[in-house]
């Protein structure tokens, strides 16, 4: 873990600049999908261009106020993706025979989202306060991924249970537990690292760890497992124990613990392979994609394969917005969303947009080396991680690189809650950034006043050692 | 609207597109220069000969390596601890390298590890702080041997 200082200046206007560019791009999209449709610009566009860059603007203002000196450039390019997202989803509406009514509800879902977000960076201020809650956070997520194992609360949709009924709306509860267990790991990992480090066997120029110092890895490797089993949910599955794995490879810099995580997944994926039927059919569906058996079964390749024919259709430039088909491929609003936009966009267009992913990960773990705090280092890393290893799993799944599994584009595929919980994950980046940007407490001062003549501090220390001599109390 | 218009619009999304990535990566590209306000980091050849008075710091051959540790003032005052490779817990907490008895320390107050030929200081969040020298930390530091390290009413240094 390393520190790396720049001079602390606020780029809020370098921010706004970048916003209204984020939002010509988001409406441009949204303006060309409707230029098709031959009959002038449908209430729609207007509403869902203006509340789009109401919602961006009133993020940018609180900005300004409670986070000044956060970073720059993660606003605009979530607020691209997002509007690009929306902009297909209403395109691929128009499409559908009936249209269906996705966009006003992925419109709603980014409104509740950016509010959320807002409170977030409101409320929370400083971001070392969510290191109380390490293990209230390891309850949550508990409770957040068994949630929809309950019956009457939980609801199976297309094969995996993880979906909650909430009555007016469905909710996914293990995308929010993805930030909970982020927060549980950073917590659990800064205060816990030395005894991790501690050295075991030594094979070659690798340190093992200890033996007993392998319970939390195993315990993460269980849970998804049990992710795995119980939900039937393989990308969430891989998403939880990767966010553990580039975690601990952090807070440790040991290489063993990424070898046996590998390992492990080995162990675990043959397994799944062999025990699971629905992760037999996936990766069949992924390896004998353009076998015709494979291709005509319920469940099969046709819809990985569908996706591929129109990113060929689209080529380097695309068929433009508006002029391809990308409403044939099922699901083509959620799981497929980049192969629609890349069979409109092209090859240029979705390079651009997975550079801007790319950017977007690239500037959450530069707040991790910024940040001085060993919490905000590792949760810092774990967010962005996450959004990383989501991108990868599905732009790879859709391009047949791996096989292909049920998690969401971040900010693009229609879903609420997986918005939800990547606008709270960039809140998040977004304090941990003010945080590590602003201008550091000049040292002296620090220096000239003792810390026992501190008022505040010497009453903490005293509740401290209260609390402690209870507990030594307690203990005889 | 002509085929042509609509071509050109089509094209023209694509450059806004990459317009928008060239936007982001100049907005960055000031914030990639890295300050030159790194202790830690020798100076260079070029800076040593730009500005002769940094040359004066001891080169790396010559530093001194830390093999004990000593508490110097406080309830333990006159433990040592040999140093290995790992990294030393300090504080009250029970599962601590060095358990320190000082109701002033947090159960896990400080960490010193090792890294290349130095040993370095980190505060754990403790309430009252760490101080090397009369700096107060705010991130990991540095330790050379004979300089004071005050946890509360320890005081602890590292020796050869």
């Amino acid at each position: 873990m390393s520190d790396i200082l720049t001079t602390p200046k606020s780029r809020r206007n370098a921010e706004l600049l970048l916003l209204i560019l984020a939002l010509a791009v988001g409406v441009g999209a949204n303006a060309l999908a409707g230029l098709d449709q031959d009959k002038g610009f449908s209430r729609d566009f207007y509403v869902q261009s203006l509340t789009l860059a109401i919602l961006v603007l009133a993020v940018h203002v609180v900005l300004r106020f409670r986070a000044k000196y956060a970073d720059p450039v993660m606003l605009p390019i979530v607020a691209v993706l997002n509007g690009l997202g929306l902009a297909m989803i209403q395109r691929l509406d128009v499409a559908m025979d009936p249209p269906t009514t996705a966009a006003a509800r992925q419109l709603m879902w980014t409104g509740i989202a950016a509010a959320v977000a807002i409170a977030v960076i409101l409320l929370l201020k400083d971001h070392r306060v969510l290191r109380r809650f390490t293990y209230i956070s390891l309850i949550i997520s508990a409770a957040l991924l068994i949630l929809p194992l309950l019956p009457g609360v939980g609801m199976e949709l297309n094969g995996a249970r993880i979906w909650v009924n909430l009555g007016f709306a469905t909710f996914q509860p293990g995308e929010i537990a993805k930030i909970t267990l982020a927060i549980f790991f950073a917590g659990y990992l800064s205060t816990n690292r030395d005894l991790i480090l501690l050295a075991g066997k030594k094979i070659g120029p690798l340190q093992l760890p200890r033996w007993r110092d392998m319970g939390p890895m195993l315990a993460a490797w269980l849970v998804s497992i049990g992710v795995l089993i119980f939900q039937r949910d393989l990308g969430s599955a891989i998403l939880f124990f990767g966010m553990f794995m580039a975690m601990i490879y952090v807070a440790t810099s040991r290489v063993s613990w990424v070898l046996i995580g590998l390992v492990m997944i080995a162990v675990g994926g043959f397994m799944a392979f062999k025990l699971f039927p629905h992760v037999t059919a996936r990766i069949d569906g992924w390896l004998n994609a353009f076998d015709p058996d494979v291709y005509n079964r319920a469940g099969g390749s046709h819809q990985i394969v569908q996706g591929l024919f129109g990113l060929a259709s689209g080529g380097l430039t695309g068929t433009g917005l508006g002029q391809g088909r990308p409403d044939l491929v099922t699901f083509a609003n959620s799981d497929m969303i980049i192969t629609a936009l890349g069979e409109e966009l092209g090859l240029i267009g979705v390079s651009a947009i997975v550079l801007l992913y790319l950017l977007l990960v690239s500037r959450g773990i530069r707040t991790a080396l910024g940040t001085r705090d060993a919490f905000g280092k590792l949760l810092a890393t774990g967010l962005s991680f996450t959004l990383a290893l989501q991108c990868f799993v599905v732009i790879g799944g859709v391009t047949r690189l791996i096989p292909l599994t049920g998690l969401t584009t971040p900010f693009m595929a229609a879903g609420g809650s997986s918005l939800l919980a990547n606008w709270l994950i960039v809140a998040l980046l977004l304090l941990i950034s003010h945080a590590a940007r602003r201008p550091a407490p000049p040292a002296g001062l620090a220096g000239t006043h003792p810390p026992a003549g501190r008022p505040g501090r010497r009453r903490d220390s005293e509740q401290a050692r209260l609390a402690a001599g209870a507990g030594e109390g307690e203990q005889r | 609207m002509s085929d042509l218009v609509v071509t050109a619009l089509r094209f023209g999304f694509l450059i806004l597109l990459w317009i928008m990535i060239l936007g982001i990566v100049t907005a960055m590209r000031r914030d990639l220069v890295i300050g030159n306000r790194t202790k830690t980091g020798t100076p260079s050849a070029r800076q040593v000969r730009r500005h002769p008075e940094l040359a004066d710091e001891q080169p790396p051959a010559q530093r001194i390596q830390a093999r004990k540790l000593v508490v110097v003032e406080g309830p333990l005052a006159g433990t040592t601890l040999d140093l290995a490779a790992s990294p030393i817990l300090l504080g009250r907490a029970q599962e601590a390298t060095l358990v320190l008895e000082d109701d002033y320390a947090s159960g896990r107050h400080a960490r010193l590890f090792p890294q290349g030929s130095r040993w370095f200081i980190e505060d754990l969040g403790s309430t009252n702080g760490t101080f090397l020298g009369d700096t107060q930390l705010t991130r990991a530091l540095p330790v050379e041997p004979g300089a004071p390290i005050r946890i509360g009413k320890t005081v602890i240094e590292l020796r050869p």
